[in-house]
């Protein structure tokens, strides 16, 4: 059924995402895996790779009795989900920064870090202790520092993350969002990642998931998504879904080659042979849209596929790995391309945002965020959350957004202060860019002076913010594809798409490093030793001479004055 | 402390200190200098050592192999430099983005308060241009700054060929976790200062430049390149910052390591480092060596492209390649592999460099002096002012017992105060007065007298501060008409003078010791020695000599001496009126802080002794 979704590229112009007819008498399997990697060379010259397995299955968690048989969800996270009650959830690992500029966007975005965001079920009602719990699983399972998510860098944000899957929460008291920039992304969380996999990393697109080459990327994220999803139109029926991805960019530069020429063993250092055996679809997207301007490829395929992604009507050749006939002779598909010019403009990103410190001194400062709306003539709105950890006490006062040199007055700010060492500030604002232009926000902080066992390891290193995350929708170029339930490449159908005129883009900005005012504690024996020597010499004499009173001694008198005092004293007359 | 709660003991004590006073304060100055002078003497100075363990352990094999391609990428941009006639926008932009950097302008302008005549500049337009290579898995957060800066003429083209060179071998590496800025500026410090206020948004000297496309997060460190020759003999280390600031000592530590590694010869002010310490000409080599680190510290301003940086907590040094006659030279492979190493080692940081120590003076660059070391040199100064307070308090504490109605005791007061405040309020209007008016009264002297801007600018303040010497006869005429002769006025404002003089000179060392230690040795002796009982004459002689404005023109002639150029008396005074052009337009580009410091209270500071000379 599934490798319908190709059609021959002869006979179909012009329409859009390929479709799939699922006839009503066959009965649904139970659970179905698709796995499907998709490579763009980028205008830059370098290739973005982009995997996609994702497990449907029909059951539902929330039931009396326990599900306790699983074939091809992962049974860890299963647990997860029943025993926390999870509607939803979203976690990422990137090592690196999405460089939007010149990479375009990508088809799922991360921040540098680890990201976490989570709905929970009405029937929890203990959030902020079942997150905690959740954050602790989770650390454990993917082998990260998550269990330093606690409330001082957790958010519950009232605009920005809606759920992805079915249901129209509203109420965000269900849903925590928590990002940890300074994690660093490693072997260690990609093997969990690779063991929640039907296949593991012995058969399908996963055995290129080696980690000596795809750690000498540019940019690396990997991350596991879980919501519910309708299986028809109708939506009567839902069943969970688990999409585990794996974004990477690969630096030609870097492996330093004259010649422009890349394949799959120069990447991964291995070629494909065979499906998952468990995967229902497996297939191999090439983005060719520049072809053949740019580059050839080889082995060619006559499959090719059309679908519409990020606003944009692009070709892929297609190779369908359940089918014998893509591996060749040789039983092996080592793809290769090679480039032929370096022109071709890339179509610029129609936002794109930046942001950064201003000011110098360890006593103040101002966060810049830049949004660009590259858009000739529309404007349009962004939803731009910011999470500042409490150390960096925000002026909110002092908050300005300007585009074109004017006040651009945000509809929409939702702002809650932070409570030192308990929560962090959450600024959300809803801001209109116009078309053409930058917006910028600014705003003021003070950075705190933080009780000496709070610093980490090395302060001097300086402290994280977390990115902004600006959400927003769009304006679209050509007609985006609104049915949620035909089958569509897994790429081009992470976010639902409700109109046909415009899509949804998230971006995250780049962290920041803050230095914050740090004693020097490689001395502590000095200041020790100095304070005491203060307040023993200095302090000490000083308070002696302000309480004592001081009194003229009289001279000792003599004795016989003394016996003659005591004698008066016995008489009742005063001493002499 | 029980010495002070014993009243007999006190008296003891006050009186041995106000009985011999004059003695202990020649004894404290004569140690002081002495202190100092040995802070060079090899024995008493330490090793420098790597503190930082990031950079101290580990091993970097550098391998830059394309010095040849540099010189001729150096050359190529010579000539589009002279094709163009001034900074080649467009060919840098593209060689960089061909280098696969992400590459950025920056335009910038502005107008300097009255023309530089060292310079020839007044109007200042130009472009930055500066390309970041990316970190690959970086997040931007961290940047490491390489820079060249673009001069006029022949110069400095090697450095930003080397730079371009480095850029290219740098992005074929993979093991870089910050990004790394390498950045041509033109017009030397104002384009860096323009990139700088641009890269950290701020606006401290009103210049105008068009905002950053691109950042990499925040600085950790930089060394800016100037390079002037094919081959070098050594290579020199520049450290002194605006403002006396020093980058931290790791980064020199890091810059002779690297020199030792590669077998390249480095120089610190130009003077190599000798091995007779225990002969005469060897110790007077290390005092030369640091008599220059004072003197440049001391003058506050940025000597290389580097010194702006440091305003930001951003650790930099500038590198210079000297090529004189010796035979041994250094190629431009061998400076690669240098700056390679280095950056391979500040890549290599978790924390910014902040383990070694900020304040130092350096006899030697294997050698340096700590700041617990050189601050009893001022320590010793500054107790001489301690001393003559606490004895002017003791003698106006012992009453002349001649009032006895309360009344004439308040008349008395009063007197004392208006006749204090007078000298003060006017010394300091003065101050202003130098502070404010050259600059703002340039048109009028050019109208008026047939001078340029520039000697309008610095003639003006010479005569301002000329003029302030007329202030105590004008100052008196207030207050003469006072019956009550005032015998306590002078002393009371001496003392306030004496105090003033401690705070100002102790604030001043802590921030740069060098600038604090060149006015403490000057100022001290005129205010332990000032009463208005002394010879007039010669006594004004003497302050005139130690006077802030003849401390400037001596350390002119001191430091052309040491820089083994010594001047005639004509340059000298040329160069003089220069360096004061030069102190005012660094204070009004850079922000640089000595200019203020002088004319708004060290000065005025300075005429209160003037005033007390001639107290009537």
């Amino acid at each position: 059924i599934l490798s319908a979704t190709v059609d021959a590229a002869a006979d179909t112009q012009g329409t859009s995402a390929p479709e799939t007819v699922v006839p009503s008498s066959v009965p649904q399997p139970k659970d179905d895996f698709q796995e499907e990697l998709v490579i763009r060379p980028l205008h830059s010259g370098d290739i973005y790779a982009s995997f996609q397995f994702r497990t449907l299955w029909d059951t539902d968690f929330m039931r009396e009795n326990k599900v306790s048989h699983y074939r091809l969800f992962p049974k860890s996270l299963g647990q997860v989900i029943s025993k926390f009650s999870v509607r939803e959830l979203h976690i990422s690992f990137t090592q690196g920064y999405w460089r939007t500029m010149q990479w375009g966007q990508p088809f799922i975005p991360s921040p540098p870090g680890a990201e976490l965001w989570v709905w929970f079920q009405d029937s929890v009602t203990d959030v902020d202790a079942t997150w905690k719990e959740l954050t602790n699983v989770l650390s454990g399972i993917f082998c990260a520092s998550l269990n330093f998510i606690d409330s001082t860098n957790t958010v519950q944000p009232s605009a920005s993350f809606k759920p992805l899957g079915i249901g129209n929460v509203t109420d965000h008291s269900f849903l925590r969002y928590a990002t940890l920039p300074r994690e660093i992304v490693c072997t260690e969380n990609l093997t969990p990642w690779k063991k929640l996999l039907p296949c593991g990393s012995k058969a399908g697109l996963a055995v290129l998931l080696k980690s000596e080459k795809l750690f000498h990327s540019s940019f690396h994220s990997q991350a596991v998504h879980i919501r519910s999803v309708c299986q028809d139109w109708q939506c009567k029926t839902t069943s969970w879904e688990l999409r585990q991805t794996v974004n990477s960019v690969f630096d030609l530069h870097n492996s330093g080659q004259a010649k422009r020429e890349w394949s799959l063993f120069k990447m991964f250092s291995r070629t494909l042979t065979e499906a998952c055996p468990l995967a229902s679809s497996s297939k191999l997207y090439i983005d060719i849209t520049d072809n053949p301007q740019q580059f050839e490829l080889s082995p060619a395929t006559s499959l090719l596929s059309q679908a519409v992604v990020l606003g944009d009507r692009r070709t892929f050749s297609v190779y369908d790995l359940t089918q014998e006939t893509t591996f060749g002779s040789v039983r092996s598909l080592n793809l290769l391309i090679r480039w032929k010019s370096n022109e071709g403009e890339m179509l610029r990103p129609l936002l794109h945002a930046e942001r950064y410190v201003a000011g110098y001194g360890l006593q103040t400062g101002e966060i810049h965020t830049l949004m660009y709306n590259n858009h000739p003539y529309r404007s349009f709105p962004v939803l731009l959350l910011d999470s500042v950890p409490w150390y960096l006490r925000l002026y909110i006062h002092t908050l300005s957004v300007t585009s074109k040199g004017k006040d651009n007055k945000p509809s929409y700010i939702h702002y809650e202060p932070s409570k030192d060492r308990v929560k962090p500030h959450l600024l959300e604002m809803l801001i209109q860019l116009p078309p053409n232009s930058v917006t910028e926000v600014t705003v003021q902080f003070e950075r705190a002076l933080l009780k000496w066992t709070e610093y980490p390891p090395d302060p001097n290193h300086g402290f994280y913010v977390g990115s902004s995350v600006i959400s927003s929708l769009v304006p679209s170029t050509v007609a985006m594809d609104t049915n949620s339930t035909r089958e569509r490449p897994l790429f081009s159908s992470f976010f639902p798409c409700k109109e046909e005129s415009s899509y949804f883009v998230r971006i995250y900005t780049e962290p920041l490093l803050v230095n914050l005012p740090t004693p020097d504690f490689s001395m502590p024996y000095n200041v020790i030793c100095l304070t005491c020597t203060v307040v023993a010499v200095g302090y000490g004499s000083l308070y002696n001479l302000l309480t004592r009173s001081f009194q003229i001694e009289e001279p000792n008198p003599g004795l016989a004055k003394r016996i003659a005092n005591v004698i008066r004293k016995m008489r009742g007359v005063p001493p002499l | 402390m029980g010495l002070l709660s014993d009243p007999n003991r006190r008296r003891a004590l006050i009186s041995m200190l106000t009985r011999l006073n004059a003695p202990i304060c020649v004894v404290c100055y004569f140690a002081g200098v002495a202190w100092f002078m040995g802070l060079a003497f090899e024995p008493f100075t330490l090793r420098t050592y790597m503190s930082e363990n990031a950079m101290g352990s580990t091993m970097v094999e550098e391998r830059f192999p394309a010095g040849e391609r540099a010189l001729a990428t150096g050359r190529e941009f010579a000539a589009h430099k002279k094709k163009v006639g001034g900074m080649p926008v467009d060919w840098l932009v593209k060689n960089m983005q061909d280098r696969g950097l992400e590459v950025f302008t920056q335009s910038f302008s502005r107008t300097l308060p009255f023309p530089d005549e060292n310079k020839e500049r007044y109007i200042v337009k130009g472009t930055n241009v500066y390309g970041i290579l990316r970190a690959p898995r970086a997040p931007r957060t961290e940047a490491l700054v390489l820079s060249a800066p673009c001069s006029p003429g022949d110069s400095n083209n090697q450095a930003v060929g080397l730079l371009l060179g480095l850029a290219q071998y740098f992005r074929n590496q993979i093991y870089w976790a910050k990004d790394i800025i390498f950045l041509v500026n033109e017009h030397d410090l104002i384009g860096m200062q323009a990139w700088l206020e641009g890269y950290h948004h701020t606006n401290t000297t009103g210049m105008s430049w068009s905002p950053l496309q691109g950042r990499g997060g925040s600085i950790q460190a930089a060394l800016s390149l100037e390079l002037s020759s094919d081959v070098i003999t050594s290579l020199d280390l520049v450290l002194e910052g605006l403002n006396g600031q020093l980058p931290n000592l790791d980064l020199a530590n890091l810059f002779y390591a690297f020199c030792q590694k590669i077998g390249v010869l480095c120089t610190i002010q130009g003077k190599l480092q000798r091995n007779d310490w225990d002969s005469v000409s060897g110790y007077s080599h290390a005092v030369q060596t640091m008599m220059l680190m004072v003197m440049k510290q001391a003058s506050g301003r940025p000597w290389g492209d580097h010194g702006l940086f440091l305003r930001y907590h951003i650790e930099a040094a500038t590198i210079k390649g000297v090529n004189s006659f010796r035979q041994y030279k250094t190629d431009a492979t061998t400076i690669g592999r240098l700056l390679e190493g280095m950056y391979r080692k500040l890549n290599n940081l978790l924390e910014r460099l902040h383990q070694s120590y900020f304040f130092y003076l350096m006899p030697s660059l294997s050698h340096f002096v700590s700041i617990g070391y050189y601050m009893p040199a001022f320590g010793l100064l500054a107790v001489i002012l301690l001393l003559r307070a606490l004895d002017l308090w003791v003698q106006l504490n012992t009453p002349p017992s001649t009032t006895e109605d309360g009344v004439a005791d308040i008349d008395q007061v009063r007197h004392t105060l208006l006749s204090v405040l007078t000298p003060l309020v006017i010394s300091h209007l003065t101050g202003v007065a130098l502070y404010a008016l050259p600059i703002r009264f340039q048109e009028t002297a050019v109208e008026h007298f047939p001078v340029s801007e520039t000697e309008a600018v610095v003639l003006t303040a010479i005569a301002i501060y000329t003029a302030g010497l007329a202030l105590p006869h004008n100052t008196h005429r207030y207050y003469i008409m006072s019956a009550v002769p005032d015998v306590r006025g002078w002393r009371v404002l001496k003392l306030i003078a004496v105090l003033y003089l401690a705070v100002l000179l102790g604030c001043t060392a802590l921030i740069n010791f060098s600038l604090g230690f060149i006015l403490a040795l000057t100022l001290v002796p005129l205010a332990a020695f000032v009463t208005p009982h002394v010879p007039k004459v010669l006594s004004a002689f003497i302050l005139v000599i130690l006077s802030p404005a003849c401390t400037l023109l001596f350390s002119v002639f001191f430091f052309q001496e040491l820089q083994e150029m010594p001047v005639s008396f004509q340059d000298g005074w040329l160069l003089y009126l220069s360096v004061i052009s030069q102190g005012i337009l660094d204070h009004s580009l850079y922000g640089s802080l000595v200019y203020p410091l002088i004319a708004l209270l060290v000065y005025p500071c300075w005429l209160l002794f003037w005033n007390i000379l001639f107290w009537k």
